[in-house]
């Protein structure tokens, strides 16, 4: 099981999901009408470190993260 | 050396604070930044999420740049509620020759803005609006569109 949170500004409740890989991941967030806006602008952590490709093998335990645009200061 | 604070920052004292310790060790310049909240488009204030563990991981990263130079980064940011002309972010760099200081500062607070993963929210209302437009999507966004 692969825990997904949704960070800052996406109010989303944290899912709990069989998946294989990020791929996985995005085809289930694409068919989430109000999760459309932020799969464009929103970055990816999996286990607390930003991945930059979609080729990343999800394990039992894993923590995937979504940090939508941010804004410190 | 980073520092959380749950509402606005005492700046007289962190400043101070950051000061008394590093008087002893032998660096030359001491380059502070503060952020403060401005009165604009009608806010009341500001608020701030912080995720802790990348935040964590992306100082400790800098941190790192910064000791390869000889020189020490200190930053300070609040949690939740900051109003008008209240502070909300400081950011210091020590190094024992002021060039270095200067640039690391400029970098350094660039990419805070950047890629540091805190979202500021208007305090207008009585609501909390997501600042989206002021807001920059982390290097590599997209990869689940």
């Amino acid at each position: 099981m692969v825990t997904v949170e949704f960070l800052g500004p996406i109010q989303k409740e944290s899912l709990k999901l069989e998946i294989a890989n990020l791929s996985e991941l995005a085809k289930i967030l694409q068919n989430d009408e109000e999760m459309q806006p932020w799969l464009e602008n929103s970055a990816v952590a999996v286990n607390d470190m930003l991945v930059s490709s979609r080729d990343i093998e999800l394990k039992d335990g894993d923590r995937v993260a979504l940090l939508p645009p941010v804004c410190g200061g | 050396m980073l520092y959380l604070y749950d509402g606005a920052l005492n700046v007289p004292q962190i400043l101070k604070d950051w000061y008394e310790q590093e008087a002893n060790s032998n660096y030359g310049a001491y380059i502070p930044f503060v952020g403060t909240v401005r009165s604009e488009d009608g806010i009341e204030g500001l608020s701030f999420d912080i995720y802790e563990p990348i935040l964590n991981s992306w100082f400790e990263a800098w941190q790192k740049r910064a000791k390869e130079r000889g020189a020490v980064i200190k930053m300070a940011h609040s949690r939740g509620d900051v109003m008008l002309h209240e502070s909300s972010y400081i950011a210091a760099v020590f190094s024992p020759k002021r060039r270095v200081a200067l640039e690391f500062i400029d970098e350094f607070v660039e990419d805070f803005k950047a890629s540091a993963p805190i979202w500021k929210y208007d305090l207008k209302g009585g609501k909390r609006i997501y600042a989206l437009d002021r807001s920059t999507a982390i290097k590599g966004s997209g990869i689940l569109r």
